[in-house]
């Protein structure tokens, strides 16, 4: 039993956490991808941005949290999601609308957010330095032990507070835009602009502000993630750089254009690296009675090792991209 | 009109003015290791700018073909290990070899299944449990080797082969990685090369770094040898002279040939699929084969690149591969120095190679500045990483260059000439 309870541990709560958190990043993709139609390389440094938001408001008033009996990177994330977005916005009108109205190739555009990858990069870097930081400096991270009912398990099943935060925030986030997209006025605006541009315009679609609503909410929901990730871990600066394949990776598997997609590219990319780099020999060790002799059970058995971890969204993106372009939801295939 | 110089005569004119004050002020040694250095850059450029400016294909990942051409150069030129080769290693990495082989033929052979009625679903479930199981016993079989050559002989070591040889062999995988990459990505748009391009320049980053039996991970190695006599033979200006003749030539040569690719009906029908795809599909051309040609042809340059930069610094460092320096700021060369243009490369290669060296004391001064007078003005306590902070403020600008250029100049500095025939 103890086995399970590792297993439990280190792939069903390892892998939801990561997974709810490419999930946000890849829904903000997959929009942007869907209604601008181009890859949105600096997605990453948006969350890298939002976490050093938070992270900023929370030095600043370090007892907000203890006041509620919440983290305060959490209580502080709503801010953090409002900045965000307005620097999402205001991006798009310094660097991206100019290229859009010149009608340029969109793999300029992607060219120009790389370029806007490599400033807010340097921003951070120049006023945050480039060491990692803990949100956890003047209060204690909450962590549950949870007993199991059973005699065998004398392990527990661990769990913190910002992992169950993290997993309340992306229900309600996952259910609001289900709503938002399928209810609202605007939402079904956004759906009609990402399915024919030019229709949704001389339908009098107001575009503009349909553009706004996409950055809008790639902006907070990457804030979202970027914070919620520093709270479970730290906050590093090179977070962004090593979340972009992944991210990318999910909003392709799930069908680009797709936020229901991302969201099932996101967890499964997500399952798909925790169990990958995960250590089968302990789930097998147990039954080495069963097994006959012949077949003798290695120390270490795991797919990948953990420093090739990123090796595996890049195959999943690869397999996809050679079996079914179009990806799980049948997404578009630009 | 007649009576203006030609653009390209100003710009290099001035560039020479630019590399004759460094020159002067910083020493001729310094001068021509900076010169090499541009040179390497600028057969990066020339790659670069062919898929870009040629073909119009995004490639994201320079740094991977950068990091196995300098790979592939170190495995040929560095020393032979004798330790190694007296071994019993060398035959048990061949064993696993062939059993690899053994395993890609059985591989192929089940995905040649459908031709004698297999469902297909059955068929991508047998290929996928042979993958695993294929991967798994050739990786668990590579562990104990690797271990074991790392912990008694330190790594493979070099193959004490001529230093022209390494380059070429770095130019040639990595077209072979090129290869591969392209054939998946191609056909879609170029949004995905560029994703996948990124990823498979960690991917071998991260390998490089890793591999400690394979390349000796982060605790490197040095010195690599030259194509040409070392500075301790010649003397440090004498020898960077003639390893920058070496490289100058390596330009000419693939200068004159790209030009005249350029001007064949082959560049002609590039710049056709570039301009608008459907039309050339529609003439007959095989976009997605001209493509990969072209991204292929891109990627050997920036492998033979890679490799003569290593070559001269001596140094094979796997940490060192930074996206920063070996993708963004070649980006950075062909954007401003004119996409399309390979005397525009070439001149963005050496103009922002030098002002990228000379942006580091640059920026420390003018930190130093700011420390002072903030110290003095507002009592401002300075964090103590300020240097390392610094240094970041390039990221910055480089990053606002690359924007600012495709909004104000997309056309770069020498923009590229199109030949109208009337």
């Amino acid at each position: 039993m103890n086995e399970i309870v590792f297993f439990i541990n280190k792939v069903v709560i390892a892998g939801s956490v990561i997974g709810s958190i490419y999930a946000m990043g890849a829904i903000g993709v997959t929009l942007v991808f869907a209604i601008l139609r181009f890859a949105h390389f600096a997605h990453g440094d948006l969350m890298a941005l939002g976490a050093f938001f938070a992270f900023a408001l929370t030095a600043l008033m370090p007892g907000v949290g203890t006041a509620i009996g919440l983290p305060t990177g959490f209580v502080m994330l709503p801010v953090a999601m409002v900045l965000t977005a307005l620097v999402a916005i205001f991006l798009d009108h310094a660097f991206y609308r100019p290229l859009r109205e010149n009608n340029v190739k969109p793999v300029v555009m992607v060219m120009a957010s790389i370029g806007v990858t490599l400033m807010i990069q340097g921003l951070i870097r120049l006023f945050a330095g480039t060491s990692a930081r803990n949100f956890f400096f003047a209060e204690s991270k909450d962590i549950f032990r949870l007993e199991l009912p059973f005699e065998l398990a004398r392990r527990k099943i661990v769990i913190t507070e910002p992992q169950i935060l993290l997993f309340l925030f992306v229900s309600a986030a996952v259910v609001s835009l289900h709503l938002f997209l399928t209810r609202s006025r605007l939402g079904k605006a956004m759906r009609a602009m990402s399915d024919n541009p030019d229709l949704a315009r001389v339908s009098g679609i107001n575009t503009g502000v349909v553009v706004w609503t996409t950055w809008v909410i790639a902006g907070g929901l990457a804030a979202a993630a970027g914070t919620l990730l520093s709270l479970d871990v730290t906050l590093k600066p090179d977070l962004s750089f090593n979340l972009l394949l992944p991210i990318f990776a999910a909003a392709i598997v799930g069908g680009v254009g797709q936020p229901y997609g991302a969201i099932a590219g996101g967890f499964l990319v997500g399952f798909a690296e925790t169990l990958a780099v995960f250590n089968w020999s302990i789930l097998l060790r147990p039954l080495a009675p069963v097994i006959p002799d012949w077949i003798e059970i290695p120390d270490k058995l795991a797919f990948v090792p953990t420093e090739y971890k990123l090796t595996v969204p890049f195959v999943l993106l690869v397999a996809v991209l050679v079996w079914r372009p179009t990806g799980i939801f049948k997404g578009k295939v630009l | 009109m007649t009576t203006r110089l030609p653009r390209e005569l100003i710009m290099f004119g001035m560039l020479g003015v630019l590399i004759a004050i460094v020159i002067a002020t910083l020493g001729a040694a310094y001068g021509i290791r900076m010169l090499v250095e541009a040179s390497c850059y600028a057969i990066l450029a020339l790659g670069l700018t062919i898929q870009w400016g040629y073909a119009g294909l995004f490639n994201a990942g320079v740094m991977g073909f950068f990091a196995v051409g300098a790979f592939m150069t170190m495995l040929a030129t560095y020393p032979r290990n004798d330790a190694f080769w007296s071994s019993d290693a060398p035959g048990q990495l061949i064993t696993i070899g062939i059993y690899a082989l053994i395993g890609a033929a059985v591989i192929w052979v089940i995905s040649q299944l459908h031709r004698i009625g297999l469902p297909r679903k059955l068929r991508s479930l047998l290929m996928i449990v042979t993958i695993g199981v294929v991967y798994l016993s050739v990786v668990g079989a590579l562990d104990p080797v690797g271990d074991r050559i790392e912990s008694e002989m330190g790594f493979v070591g070099g193959l004490g082969l001529p230093v022209w040889l390494g380059w070429a062999l770095g130019g040639a995988v990595a077209g072979l990685i090129a290869w591969g990459i392209g054939k998946v990505c191609l056909g879609l748009r170029s949004d995905y090369l560029a994703i996948a391009t990124l990823g498979i320049a960690e991917i071998i980053k991260a390998i490089l770094k890793n591999a400690d039996w394979l390349t000796r991970g982060t605790l490197t190695v040095s010195p690599l040898p030259w194509p040409v006599p070392r500075p301790d033979e010649l003397g440090f200006v004498l020898a960077r002279a003639s390893y920058l003749c070496v490289t100058a030539v390596l330009i000419a040569v693939i200068y004159v040939l790209l030009q005249r690719a350029y001007r064949a009906p082959w560049g002609r029908m590039m710049r056709a699929i570039r301009d608008n795809e459907v039309a050339a599909a529609s003439m007959g051309k095989d976009v997605n084969r001209r493509r990969l040609e072209i991204f292929i042809l891109g990627s050997v340059l920036m492998g033979i690149g890679g490799a003569a930069l290593t070559s001269f610094t001596g140094l094979f460092d796997p940490s060192g591969f930074l996206p920063l320096n070996h993708t963004f700021l070649v980006w950075v060369m062909v954007i401003l120095g004119g996409a399309g243009n390979n005397l525009g490369a070439i001149f963005g290669a050496v103009f922002v190679y030098i002002l990228w060296t000379m942006s580091e004391p640059a920026a420390l001064f003018l930190f130093d500045i700011a420390r002072s007078l903030g110290q003095q003005w507002f009592d401002w306590q300075p964090p103590s990483d300020l240097d390392s902070r610094a240094l970041q403020m390039r990221v910055f600008v480089i990053g606002l260059t690359i924007t600012l250029v495709l909004r104000y100049a997309p056309r770069g500095l020498l923009p590229e000439k199109l030949i109208r025939h009337e």
